[in-house]
């Protein structure tokens, strides 16, 4: 492949809104209202309307037959390079606030420099997502709030699930080789210079929400490069069951 | 009021709805108007509720990318429906949470088609096109019913399903112009749906108990026969279109009547079904028992934050 | 059950486009004010049905009895003069 850093670096993004769009997807029908049900599906929804917009664009820069689809679900588990936070089961709504926090944080701050980028295409699409990623910021930072800063149980739900997810936030800052050649040609974004405006928003949020901010510095990498938390590999059995199951058919 | 003036009360109103005027919340309604009205809209908000399982079960295994992206918008949209049908409920005094109690408890029923499983992808073509045909052919003529919010919220409904339908029959078109297998998929889920889409129209003129009541108050204009009947003569040349047939054997073309004689239906496995003994019915409650009660903390918890800041507002406002 | 406080009930009014007046849409229940407006934006501008939404806790709005309907409504009825019909014009005066 002819652009084959380029690929690598697009896939390293809209992986992980494949991911956790169809993780938020897996809730529709059984949230805690119908509001919220309604809402968690509306971000799935978004991401995958973005996800969709980067494979797209990572089939043509391919240059041969490939589809969207056969990018989303016809890779092996080593090969979907999504970061290990937004692959984390729905243990409870307040760990699906949580991830979904942690991850809006870095997400919005990405786009705004992506917004930059000298590829046109991945520059138009981070202008449309800013808008979708910014409510969904301010959707799961309220939340975070209302859980944090709510009931005896709803603080001791969201702090562990804080606790829990706080050691795969490291992640989100780690360069690949794709990530460097892409901002080497100003095509890419600079994740390691994204990190302390992170951590000031996400530690601003936990302090309002009454909730501690852990202090373990030992963090879980490896989704980058391919190397997944067991709960990977069964999502993409769903995600990918009907390509594997009836391969080579259009629906 | 004596009950002379009841009575008079009561000719006035059915004089109104006759002259095709709208019935709002605070105005004065007998009791079986208002009591007759929470039954079915809240029956109907629970088919849309319940009904969003079925098809959720495919969502994580959509097939492409663009599928499961319609198909999210259109469960989505079933919660949507429910959340308006439940609003246009509580407009007559009673509230959604006492709404779940009944349908958790089982007091209150939802369409019964939900108590099926869908076991293929193809269910989400067959349940798009048969069982939201069925329910639209049911729906539009309650954008015209008497009770205003009720009116208003099934102008919303049918605004928003128009493209629920398509989206199945989409589905199915395209498995029916696939390989030999994706058409032998739609054939078994045409086979195993169209059945309990008959049955969804509701038991036999003969033996349906609400009748005529709801048609003098518009909740019902035309009767479960004539619905059926014109479900089924719409339907027939849709899966001729796309080469699928029609699991009836006594399906035929009736020139003087100008529409489809059909075969005998299995009315005692629908009556099995709403009695709870579909092969889904435990698991559909305990989904939504299950969603409501996991989500009491998170609930409870959205209160005790909005009241704590509403005590923060006062103080700074002192 | 009893002393359970459930999500209280609010009435949305949406602008669909600007130069048109907010219309009511329907209602929802949230916690709060803030979560009744995303609550009204996710549920009731998802086709882009809107620009401006108003959210009111509906118990907070007060409404005229039915009831009362004769002496609060009827008696406009018959002020005819309010009308521009009322008055009659020579048909030579096409608009006025």
């Amino acid at each position: 492949m002819k652009n084959e850093n380029l690929y690598k670096y697009i896939l390293g993004i809209a992986d992980n809104s494949l991911i956790l769009g169809q993780r938020l997807g897996e809730l529709t029908g059984h949230g805690p209202s119908l509001e919220t049900d309604i809402a968690c599906t509306n971000m799935s929804l978004d991401l995958f309307g973005q996800v969709r917009s980067y494979y797209q664009y990572a089939a043509k820069i391919a240059g041969d037959n490939r589809t969207e689809d056969d990018i989303a679900m016809l890779r092996k588990e080593r090969e979907y390079v999504n970061v290990l936070l937004v692959e984390q089961p729905n243990t409870n709504f307040a760990y699906t606030m949580a991830r979904q926090f942690l991850f809006d944080v870095y997400h919005l701050l990405f786009l705004q420099e992506l917004q930059k980028s000298k590829d046109l295409t991945l520059s138009a699409i981070a202008n449309k997502s800013i808008k979708e990623v910014s409510y969904h910021l301010r959707f799961s930072s309220d939340w975070i709030k209302r859980l944090g800063d709510g009931t005896e149980v709803s603080h001791q739900k969201m702090q562990d699930a804080i606790d829990g997810l706080w050691t795969y936030t490291d992640e989100l800052f780690h360069q690949t080789e794709a990530d460097i050649a892409m901002v080497s040609e100003v095509i890419g974004v600079d994740v390691t210079k994204l990190k302390e405006a992170y951590y000031n928003k996400v530690n601003a949020v936990l302090e309002e929400s009454t909730l501690q901010i852990p202090e373990s510095k030992w963090f879980q990498k490896g989704g980058k490069k391919g190397i997944h938390t067991e709960h990977l590999g069964y999502l993409l059995s769903d995600l990918q069951y009907m390509q594997r199951a009836y391969p080579n058919m259009e629906w | 009021m004596s009950e002379e003036q009841i009575k008079n009360l009561e000719t006035q109103f059915e004089a109104r709805i006759a002259r095709d005027e709208k019935i709002e919340p605070k105005d004065w309604m007998p009791e079986k108007y208002r009591k007759t009205h929470i039954r079915q809209m809240s029956q109907h908000a629970h088919s849309e509720i319940v009904g969003m399982l079925p098809e959720g079960n495919w969502i994580t295994r959509a097939p492409s990318l663009r599928r499961k992206v319609a198909l999210l918008a259109k469960v989505q949209d079933e919660a949507g429906h429910g959340l308006y049908l439940y609003s246009a409920c509580e407009t007559l005094g009673v509230s959604r949470e006492e709404l779940y109690e009944q349908l958790h408890s089982g007091k209150a029923k939802y369409s019964s088609i939900f108590n099926y499983p869908t076991v293929t992808w193809a269910d989400m073509g067959a349940v798009g096109w048969l069982v939201d045909g069925a329910a639209i052919i049911n729906q539009v003529p309650l954008c015209n019913t008497s009770y205003g919010p009720y009116a208003r919220a099934m102008v919303r409904v049918c605004k928003e399903e128009s493209f629920h339908q398509r989206q199945g029959y989409e589905i199915m078109i395209k498995l029916a112009n696939g390989t030999p297998e994706q058409k032998e998929l739609a054939q078994d889920a045409l086979n195993r749906w169209w059945w309990p889409s008959l049955m969804m129209l509701g038991p036999t003129d003969a033996e349906s108990i609400h009748t005529e009541q709801s048609m003098k108050w518009k909740l019902k204009r035309k009767s479960n026969d004539d619905l059926r009947q014109q479900f089924i003569d719409q339907t027939v040349p849709q899966a001729e279109l796309i080469g699928l047939t029609i699991p009836d054997a006594d399906l035929k073309w009736n020139e003087e009547r100008q529409s489809y004689d059909f075969g005998e239906i299995n009315w005692d496995e629908f009556w099995q079904v709403v009695k709870g003994h579909g092969p889904m019915n435990k698991e559909r409650m305990k989904a939504r028992v299950g969603a409501w009660e996991e989500g009491e903390w998170v609930r409870d918890a959205a209160m005790a934050y909005a009241e704590k800041k509403q005590e923060r507002k006062q103080k700074q406002a002192i | 059950m009893s002393d359970k406080k459930n999500w209280p009930l609010w009435e949305v009014f949406v602008r669909s486009k600007n130069g048109l007046e907010h219309r009511h849409c329907g209602s929802l229940h949230a916690a709060d004010e803030d979560m009744a407006l995303e609550n009204a934006r996710d549920v009731y501008t998802r086709r882009s049905e809107g620009v401006s939404i108003w959210v009111v806790e509906s118990k907070n709005i007060t409404a005229s009895n039915p009831e009362n309907n004769g002496e609060m409504f009827e008696p406009a009825h018959d002020k005819v003069y309010r009308h521009p019909t009322f008055y009659d014009l020579p048909d030579e005066v096409k608009h006025m």
